[in-house]
């Protein structure tokens, strides 16, 4: 017997429990071929082949089961797994969150259909990141910069505004090579509200960048396990875009907190047996089957590149979803609520935010010769002045030496001049000037991460 | 052959039905492609399997096929330099982009194969057979030694010329008087321990280049470490630094549940690296075993496995080996799932209660022995471990803490002020450290047990005294104390403080650490003195010795070593005018 494609089963549901049904298996089917629920109502759902043995197969449903009965179910088989049909016109529309067109236009042209599971790059034909992209923001250009083939997310939390930094980010992220290379951005909201969407798409139309763009919308009333499809839909598209078209496509995936609690409840839901503060003991793979999707490969030309976003819930950066997506990523950028609140943007917290992938991407031959010791110097001058703040919080500014009391104005002064971006996005070589002008207060003997040359050079010339 | 037929599958798992004599872990092949699986329960005519790749596609009546053998890696020279996944299944074999379940063809390389035995010789497991190089040079020569379950006297043995690693080199007539063929390769369980002769205590230390480690914690041949440490503490730049710069001649690095980007950084790193001690690139000495966060559970358990199997390989021919595992976590939460798979009763955090009994088979089969043909081998594990929330009381550090001898705890605080290695010098200890005083006393440096005491008390002491500064203020404490902080930064950013990136700093041999090491012993003694004398230490944190002191270990490279002698000369010059000037001061 061979696979059947595009059959339908009548009468053939036995019984139906929470997501799943089980249904008399009276054709061949494999294990995770999709199949289209279609109850009396006539609507369609989306679901997948769970299990199966000799008599019955199991089917869960990506979508409510609300609705259905046993009699006037039809089952359609598709005969394979999941898929997207994919073609060039995907740039510039809007899907839902399980990849159909949302935006009222046409279908798009499809030239190839992709499992959305994806595949497993091989590690041996991984190319190494290392194209800086300059993103204009100080405190990441200069400290955490972020490389093509990364996944770097933002750890934000409710009231901070992540989703503006997302989007400057897309907006005026740039290489520094004057190569005029295609560029694609792929932009997943999940379970987001109405509003925040809307408000997303507007602003990438009005910085002109929606014609590159596609928009993959699960909205906070679809359903939970539409959620868990979402960002497999955005990657499967964003893969196409970067491996068949050759583009740099940079991944943007709001919010993965939400992905995370959809996770929490499917897995409830199959009653299996809760981990970490109730989130299945899966999830730090479930999380790297799509993390693990941000690359690039030898022999071609483009790069898939992931900014998740993620809310720590109650401000908890250990909490198990930052925590495990810590993990996986390749560093974080973490927001803080403090700098917000004195008016800082973007608030960048500085000190628990990392880039891994940093060190292949700067310094001679990528960006400046003194890059990572600038950086490494404001990292070590920036923790001191920390722990200064924390002295002086007790025993006040009369009991700290003088060098203290420069650490202390070193902190002001990077805060709000450093961080803090009201004039807009910033060059490289201008977040490089700024950073040297900071650390010229400092005496020699503070600055042990620069070479005498780069004190020379940089800091004490023309004194 | 035994054959099964699919009844039921869902997931990973499956059921099929069977008249065949299975046994439990006993190795399967699934369906057309050959999906690799292992069964792991059996119940009247049914066998369960766990398949350690995507079951995707397949369905009731697909054939199950077993050899009767367990889990099982193919050992041979072809290993080294080489990358494979967790099943040790080349990822080079063809040049695939994406990886997809099911068998994979094997490239066929060629050996200059040596015979060392004759016709008429007798020969018992793990004596050597003859000596291969690969055909294009490029590579260690290696010994092929009969399996450790096979002997007899050679009827036949090949003669000197290449051969594919496949290709009979030696026939031999067993005891029972039956014909083996050896080739190249053969096959061994993961999950059972390679034999040895004898085992040794733990030996002189693998010089890992990092000061922090040689002097202040080291870690014996033969040895077991563990790396914990929250994300972004530096586990994995750490354990790539030591895969680069230990002393070891083999290194078998196990990228267990981690990430894809960072073994393309391995893989483009390392044969641009040249071993300091052979002039060859390093790649030539390392395996690579990749099992990236996105792979297949299962197949994540048996990695570890793997990864010591081929350690202990190599170490069978008389080799230092050291294992670097990153991490173990990934390999505890894979064993988490599975279990929670088959409805075993969970025990804390959900691991099960053999959770311990792993970890502890895993971290015994380090050792130094000699092996059974008479050599001496060692195999040192290091194995970083992912504690959740940075929680070093969860189950996986603590269990793993009773069975290691060396803790290298990396601390938040220093990563984020970008000071690595961040291993935290106070909760780390090493128990080796006492058997290597001898070794450290040989190669000049007779002091060494009291010199690192000495470090380690000033640490400790530092942290009480910021205590106390928090309190009082830095201003209250005595010159005494004050000094005693000075020293401690001095400490911690001239030799503590170590750039995995810095060409000059990367690596430091022991020669180095001694020199370094006595000139912050004798700055610490010079600056108590002139403090006892009345001397500010404000005065003496000004002095020029000190930056110099700051950036010794990235300004003077192994090679000139000579150049300590001016640092020598520097200190003393500094703190005699120091004392000179003093003294004029206090004299009115």
């Amino acid at each position: 017997m061979t696979i059947q494609a595009d059959l339908y089963l009548e009468q053939a549901v036995t019984r139906i429990e929470g997501p799943l049904l089980f249904v008399r298996r009276l054709v061949e089917v494999g294990l995770n071929d999709a199949v289209e629920v279609i109850g009396i109502d006539g609507r369609t759902r989306l679901g997948r082949v769970a299990a199966v043995d000799e008599t019955v197969m199991t089917i869960e449903t990506l979508d409510t089961t609300s609705g259905l009965s046993m009699a006037g179910t039809r089952i359609r088989l598709i005969g394979e797994p999941v898929t997207f049909a994919l073609g060039p016109g995907i740039l510039g529309r809007v899907f839902d969150g399980v990849g159909r067109v949302a935006d009222g236009g046409p279908p798009v042209a499809a030239q190839i259909k992709s499992p959305i599971d994806g595949a497993i790059i091989n590690p041996l034909r991984r190319a190494k990141p290392e194209d800086f992209i300059e993103t204009g923001i100080s405190a990441i250009d200069l400290l955490d910069s972020l490389v093509r083939g990364q996944k770097l997310p933002i750890f934000s939390a409710g009231g901070l505004p992540h989703n503006r930094l997302a989007v400057e980010i897309a907006l005026h992220a740039r290489l520094r090579s004057t190569r005029d290379e295609p560029f694609a951005i792929v932009f997943a909201g999940i379970g987001v509200p109405y509003d925040q969407a809307e408000r997303f798409r507007r602003t990438l139309e009005e910085g002109g960048a929606l014609g590159h763009t596609a928009l993959f919308l699960n909205l906070a009333s679809d359903s939970s396990a539409q959620r868990l499809l979402t960002p497999r839909f955005a990657l499967t598209a964003a893969e196409y875009l970067a491996y068949h078209e050759g583009r740099h496509v940079l991944v943007i995936m709001t919010d993965m907190t939400n992905y995370c609690e959809a996770l929490r409840e499917v897995s409830a839901s199959h009653g299996e047996i809760p981990s970490r503060k109730g989130y299945p003991g899966y999830m730090y793979s479930d999380l790297a089957t799509l993390y693990e999707r941000a690359g690039r490969i030898h022999g071609r030309a483009g790069s898939v590149t992931q900014i998740p976003i993620l809310t720590m819930p109650a401000d908890d950066i250990t909490h198990p979803i930052p925590d495990l997506t810590g993990y996986i990523t390749e560093g974080q950028i973490t927001l803080d609520r403090k700098l917000d609140r004195a008016g800082i943007h973007p608030p960048i917290g500085v000190l628990p935010s990392l880039s891994r992938l940093m060190k292949d991407g700067i310094g001679a031959g990528f960006t400046h010769p003194d890059h990572p010791a600038l950086a490494n110097q404001l990292y070590a001058a920036y923790a001191r002045t920390m722990g200064i703040r924390l002295l002086a919080g007790v025993v006040g500014a009369d009991g700290l030496t003088r060098t203290d009391r420069l650490f202390l104005e070193f902190g002001e002064r990077f805060e709000h001049r450093f961080i803090a971006q009201p004039d807009g996005p910033r060059t490289l070589e201008q977040s490089m000037a700024l950073g040297w002008e900071l650390l010229k207060p400092l005496p020699d003997t503070e600055l042990s991460r620069l070479s005498d040359a780069q004190i020379q050079h940089h800091l004490r010339a023309g004194n | 052959m035994n054959q099964a037929a699919i009844r039921w599958i869902s997931g990973p798992v499956l059921r099929a039905v069977t008249r065949d004599p299975f046994t439990i872990q006993e190795a399967v092949l699934v369906g057309g492609k050959g999906i690799l699986g292992e069964v792991i329960r059996m119940q009247e005519d049914e066998i369960t399997v766990q398949l350690f790749e995507d079951g995707t596609g397949l369905r009731p009546g697909d054939p199950v096929t077993g050899h009767g053998l367990p889990l099982s890696v193919r050992l041979g020279p072809d290993i080294l330099g080489n990358i494979f996944d967790g099943l040790l299944r080349t990822l080079g074999g063809e040049e695939r982009d994406f990886l997809r379940p099911g068998q994979m063809a094997l490239p066929v390389v060629h050996f200059h194969f040596t015979p060392l035995a004759e016709p008429g010789r007798i020969l018992k497991g793990g004596d050597p057979l003859g000596s291969v190089q690969p055909a294009n040079k490029a590579g260690k020569e290696q010994l092929i030694l009969i399996p450790p379950d096979r002997a007899g006297e050679v009827l036949w043995i090949a003669p000197a010329a290449e051969y594919d690693t496949n290709a009979t080199l030696c026939q031999l007539r067993d005891h029972h008087g039956q014909t083996q063929t050896i080739t190249m390769c053969h096959f061994w369980p993961v999950r059972r321990p390679r034999p040895v002769a004898r085992r040794l205590p733990v030996g002189p230390p693998l010089l890992t280049g990092q000061r922090v480690l040689d002097t202040l914690f080291p870690v014996a041949r033969g040895g077991k470490a563990m790396v914990p440490g929250g994300f972004g503490t530096g586990k994995t730049v750490l354990l790539e630094t030591i895969a680069k710069w230990c002393d070891a001649d083999v290194i078998v690095y196990l990228g267990c549940g981690e990430r894809g980007n960072e073994m393309a950084g391995v893989l483009d790193e390392f044969p641009k690296l040249e071993d300091p001690r052979s002039g060859r690139p390093l790649m030539e000495r390392m395996v690579v075993i990749a099992n990236t966060s996105n792979m297949p559970v299962a197949a994540r358990e048996a990695s570890v496995y793997t990864g010591i199997t081929v350690a202990e390989y190599f170490r069978d021919q008389g080799l230092k080996v050291a294992l670097m595992a990153d991490s173990t976590s990934r390999w505890a939460e894979a064993l988490r799932e599975v279990s929670g798979r088959l409805g075993e009763l969970p025990g804390e955090a959900g691991y099960p209660a053999y959770l311990s009994t792993r970890l502890a088979e895993f971290y015994e089969r380090a050792s130094r022995v000699i092996t059974l043909s008479g050599k001496n081998g060692s195999l040192t594990v290091m194995g970083a471990v992912s504690p959740p929330s940075s929680d070093f009381s969860e189950p996986v550090t603590i269990q793993t803490k009773r069975y290691v001898r060396n803790f290298w705890a990396l601390d938040r605080k220093r990563a984020q002020a970008r000071f690595y290695p961040a291993i935290d010098p106070i909760t780390s200890y090493s128990e080796d450290a006492d058997s290597l005083a001898a070794w450290w006393s040989q190669e000049g440096a007779p002091a060494w047990a009291i010199q690192r005491r000495r470090l380690l008390t000033l640490l400790e002491e530092q942290t009480r005294l910021e205590r106390m500064a928090r309190i009082l203020g830095k201003d209250a404490l005595p010159p005494g104390q004050r000094l005693t902080l000075l020293c401690a930064e001095l400490v911690n950013d001239g030799f503590l403080r170590q750039s995995a990136f810095s060409v000059k700093d990367r690596h430091a041999s022991p020669r180095k650490q001694i020199r370094m090491l006595a000139l912050l012993i004798r700055f610490m003694e010079r600056a108590e003195a002139a403090v006892t004398n009345g001397l500010s230490v404000e005065r003496i944190a000004a002095q020029p010795i000190m930056r110099r002191l700051q950036r010794m270990g990235e300004e003077i490279d192994d090679t000139e070593l000579e150049r300590f002698d001016e640092l020598d000369a520097l200190l003393e010059a500094d703190f005699s005018a120091l004392v000179g000037t003093d003294g004029q001061e206090q004299q009115p």
